[in-house]
């Protein structure tokens, strides 16, 4: 890997109460580049991510060792503020979570109205539209309520809102699983887009969207960091046979 | 078959005893409306909603210093009570789950189960025997007092219906917590706030006991809040109690315009709640 890694990752500890979800995981991520975690369910891959935007501690009884470093900043450094890293690293959900109370324009500007972010929103909002193929569909109807949209609308509306804030990386935890096969589409589209600016992990249960998605790709089993490699590499060649058995469908 | 036939036998009879015994609980119900109707329109009008009450011996009158005592004291007692029952309900939801906030919701419980004339006691012992007169403001202080409790733990319930994922959303953003709980978490919850705003005002409007000894009455107008004010609960209390027919039938008309009030509130919150829940999901 020649490129400069945009997020590292070293020697990651996350605890629920006194289990370890995530053990000693260490991997880098190149900028501009899309990194793919996959792996069985509760194999710790979206706690894994929330560690990456510190969301792994609002859960009650959690604890994290070890370093996550954005531009060689670590995130969980004495004194670093979680709101600021958050704004650094934008997170996209599995289910669509806008905000039902406003309207497309206004989840769309949240994280610039609630942050209190000078500037020109309206330039802002169709751009950012724009970037996730959604202007075209609301642009007559920005005022409307936002739970109004299709499902798949209402995750790229999720996009576009973590994207409106400018983040450096974007997390996405399995962020097609609750769509149909059409906005499945579009989504992983939008992602080749959004890789020229952002550098972008993803969690998610579906091989051949790892493949057709992501530069590199990460397999957890049961917490731990199993292989990390070029993601034609883990699917065609992959080293440890534990990793053969699960691109292969022999298990998970 | 012949099972078929004796579930169907079952079913008519469960039909039966269900439809049955919620006819016998509306008859009480029903009966309120009747009697409070049938004794109070007919004094009711225009000059009763408006007018002060006439002097012992005279008829005529009404209870509009009693209706603007009433809406005065209630108003004055959410001005308090409502900010300080909503914080409360905030910090419960959001911050509850300490030993800090595990006393505070059983001190709200312990306070809402106070009976109303005690909190009234209290009032008039905080308030009425140190400035030594009755006043609007001991009343209102007695019915914020009762209001509390309630809007914490209804503001609590709602805000813990907000999903997960919206407080998430928002923190992802960069939003601080504070933030993500006034502008998202509270206003996803505001409209049942409201809803359950208007029911602790409703249910205060409607109380005596802690306004017989704070606020006690007056026969005139007043929204001074350290005049003794009269509220229709304790007019109609007086007029009942009177053996005067004619304040009886005052007594009748009072507590239809308080009904009617109540009501009012009543219906407005049910419609909050209905176009909340038809707006699509929280």
């Amino acid at each position: 890997m020649s490129e400069r890694s945009k997020l590292e990752v070293r020697h990651l500890t996350a605890w629920f109460g006194k289990t370890a979800a995530i053990k000693d995981v260490s991997l880098s991520v190149p900028a501009h580049t899309v990194l793919a975690i996959i792996g069985p369910s509760g194999c710790g891959k979206s706690t894994f991510i929330r560690c990456l935007n510190r969301m792994h501690e609002l859960t009650a009884g959690t604890r994290v060792e070890g370093s996550v470093l954005i531009e060689g900043e670590d995130l969980y450094a004495r004194g670093v503020d979680p709101v600021f890293i958050r704004r650094r690293v934008g997170m996209v959900f599995q289910r669509p979570n806008v905000f039902p109370t406003m309207s497309i324009r206004e989840n769309v500007l949240a994280g610039l109205r609630l942050n209190g972010v000078r500037g020109d929103h309206a330039s802002i909002l169709e751009d950012t539209l724009r970037r996730t193929a959604l202007w075209d569909e609301v642009k007559d109807r920005l005022d409307e309520s936002a739970v109004r949209l299709s499902g798949g609308q209402q995750q790229r509306l999720c996009i576009a809102r973590a994207i409106a804030v400018e983040p450096e990386v974007l997390l996405m935890d399995e962020p097609a699983s609750a769509l149909d096969p059409i906005a499945t589409a579009r989504i992983e589209e939008l992602i080749g887009e959004l890789k020229q600016g952002y550098t972008i992990v993803i969690v998610t249960h579906n091989m051949q969207q790892a493949v057709r998605i992501s530069d590199d790709t990460a397999f957890f089993y049961l917490g731990e960091l199993v292989e990390h490699g070029p993601t034609k590499q883990i699917f065609t060649t992959p080293r440890v046979p534990r990793t053969e058995d699960y691109v292969t469908g022999k298990f998970g | 078959m012949k099972s078929q036939r004796s579930r169907r036998a079952v079913d008519l009879f469960m039909t039966a005893l269900c439809g049955t015994c919620t006819a016998l609980a509306l008859i009480p119900l029903a009966s309120i409306l009747w009697l409070v109707v049938r004794n109070g329109a007919g004094a009711i009008s225009l000059t009763f909603l408006t007018a002060l009450p006439a002097p012992v011996g005279e008829t005529g009158g009404g209870v509009g210093n009693a209706i603007a005592g009433t809406l005065f004291m209630v108003g004055l007692a959410a001005l308090c009570g409502v900010p300080l029952g909503i914080g409360a309900g905030v910090f419960l939801a959001e911050r509850g789950d300490g030993p800090l906030g595990r006393t505070v919701r059983f001190c709200a419980e312990v306070l809402g189960g106070v009976p109303s004339i005690v909190v009234g006691i209290v009032a008039w012992g905080l308030i009425v025997v140190p400035m030594h007169r009755f006043s609007a403001l001991a009343g209102a202080a007695a019915l914020a007092i009762l209001m509390i409790p309630t809007l914490a733990r209804a503001t609590e319930e709602m805000i813990r219906l907000v999903p997960t994922a919206l407080r998430e959303a928002s923190l992802a953003l960069g939003v601080p917590a504070w933030r993500t709980s006034l502008s998202v978490v509270l206003r996803t919850a505001l409209g049942g706030i409201v809803t359950a705003v208007l029911l602790a005002l409703a249910r205060a409007a409607g109380e005596t006991a802690p306004l017989l000894f704070t606020a006690l009455n007056n026969q005139y107008w007043n929204l001074r809040p350290d005049q003794p004010t009269s509220s229709l609960t304790v007019q109609i209390y007086n007029y009942a109690i009177s053996p005067y027919d004619d304040w009886h039938q005052k007594a009748w008309a009072a507590a239809l315009t308080l009904l009617l009030m109540v009501g009012l509130l009543n219906l407005t919150a049910r419609w909050l709640a209905g176009g909340r829940m038809q707006r699509g999901p929280a």
